[in-house]
């Protein structure tokens, strides 16, 4: 993939609330704030999923929202990476054996595509000091994905 | 000569790098402002990069063709202002009867395709972003035009070349009463050609996502990116011509050109960090009245001679 070089430099994300406590939102509205100024890296808010290079997947997925979260996860532009921000978007947390839980965003992504890039960002809510590790991570990831490729 | 006037110098790729450069300073004294560290120098260019490598969607509501050459329309228009500006400046006698003009209606093809773009688009919010965009073009051109007026009629001719003599003979227009109201009514009318905050709703992120830009993905969104960035480097150009006697690239005058060209760019940036979005009608009645009558005083106060 020719635009993972710039991609690394400037990632624009959508925020996707799947029915989340609003905590991890929180957090991650302050990771967006002056304090940590995201911008820095070149991550920026944006408004509409054709915009999207990332998005910040909150919450543990119920049926009502599962097609929405695929139908978005299929209108971003690839490339595109997922971050499962929370314990609830990586395993449900404690809602997993509940009736109107369809599961993880692992498998509800996958259904899709079955080979997506999801970083997961563990914490009930995470720190952004947390989310921050993530994005590197990823690039780390996108990095060695080019080496594999080269 | 003149294909290399328009892709080379002050045409599409010296305007395009100097925009990027310029939306870069616009967003570090927004940094700055709000207390923060800002992006990199080359933030710019790595946004229009990653958007040129990126899929592009076009979805299944929208009309293909109308809505692949919108952008690439706009940015043509866009690179065309900046080449006349820049060789208007560069030479006073590259000028012809009614450039002025014509050069205004240039810069209002990208506002239009715009609206064209997110029309064909066939997104419901695009196309309330689409109508904002046409009451708001409505909106602004009265006074700016007004404005220009002033000018027009202090000069006595529609030719930039004109103009920018008749200023280095009897000094610039922003020397006199007349001359600092028009260039505050344009100023703000610049403002809203822009897009930006206070006058930014079609775009209004918070209730229409992203307006007009809603569907535009990859290089589709990276041409309007790019159209942004040149209207962002001639706005003020047309500005420093119009009322500052024009950009000098000789010697020491390049300096003073740049301080010139900075000075309208910070007035801008501190103009959107300090105001909150209106609502379009009170956009518009702002344009047409408070400050369609300014530009008429403005006007009236240059036929007296001040």
């Amino acid at each position: 993939m020719p635009g993972l070089n710039s991609l690394k430099k400037s990632i624009w994300v959508y925020h996707v609330a799947c029915s989340p406590c609003n905590n991890c939102d929180i957090e991650i509205l302050d990771l967006l704030t002056p304090r940590f100024d995201a911008e820095r890296f070149g991550i920026v808010l944006v408004g509409s999923v054709r915009h999207a290079d990332a998005l910040l997947v909150t919450g543990s997925v119920n049926r009502q929202i599962k097609p929405r979260l695929q139908q978005l996860y299929l209108q971003a532009p690839k490339p595109c990476v997922v971050f499962a921000i929370g314990s609830c978007a990586i395993n449900g947390n404690f809602f997993r054996k509940s009736y109107n839980i369809v599961g993880p965003v692992e498998r509800v992504i996958k259904e899709v595509d079955p080979n997506p890039i999801i970083v997961y960002v563990p914490g009930c809510p995470p720190k952004p000091e947390a989310m921050i590790s993530g994005v590197v991570k990823a690039i780390g990831y996108l990095d060695n994905l080019k080496k594999a490729k080269a | 000569m003149a294909a290399l006037y328009y892709l080379i110098f002050p045409g599409f790729l010296f305007a395009a790098v100097a925009g990027l450069l310029t939306a870069w300073f616009d967003r570090k004294v927004t940094a700055r402002v709000q207390w923060r560290q800002g992006p990199p120098i080359l933030q710019n260019f790595y946004d229009v990069g990653k958007l040129l490598v990126k899929e592009v969607t076009i979805p299944e509501s929208a009309h293909p063709a109308v809505f692949l050459m919108a952008p690439a329309v706009a940015l043509s228009a866009a690179s065309l202002a900046a080449a006349m500006l820049g060789v208007v400046n560069m030479n006073w006698d590259y000028t012809f009867v009614g450039d002025l003009i014509v050069l205004w209606y240039i810069l209002s093809i990208p506002s239009i395709m715009i609206i064209v773009g997110a029309s064909a688009s066939g997104n419901p919010l695009a196309s309330v972003g689409a109508s904002r965009e046409m009451n708001q073009l409505i909106g602004y051109e009265l006074p700016m035009v007004i404005a220009l007026a002033t000018v027009i009629f202090k000069v006595g001719s529609i030719n930039l070349g004109e103009i920018l003599r008749y200023q280095a003979e009897h000094g610039p227009i922003l020397y006199s009463v007349s001359g600092v109201i028009a260039c505050i009514v344009a100023l703000i009318s610049i403002q809203a050609k822009l897009g930006l905050v206070p006058f930014d709703i079609p775009e209004a992120e918070t209730e229409l996502g992203a307006g007009v830009f809603m569907e535009y993905s990859g290089a589709a969104l990276g041409a309007f990116k790019l159209t942004k960035a040149i209207l962002l480097y001639t706005a003020p150009i047309f500005l420093i011509t119009l009322f500052w006697g024009g950009v000098h690239i000789k010697g020491l005058g390049i300096l003073w050109a740049i301080l010139k060209y900075l000075l309208f760019v910070v007035l801008i940036t501190l103009i959107r960090n300090t105001n909150p979005r209106l609502r379009i009608d009170q956009s518009v009645k702002f344009f047409w009245c408070s400050l369609t009558i300014l530009a008429l005083i403005g006007l009236l106060l240059m036929f007296l001679g001040y």
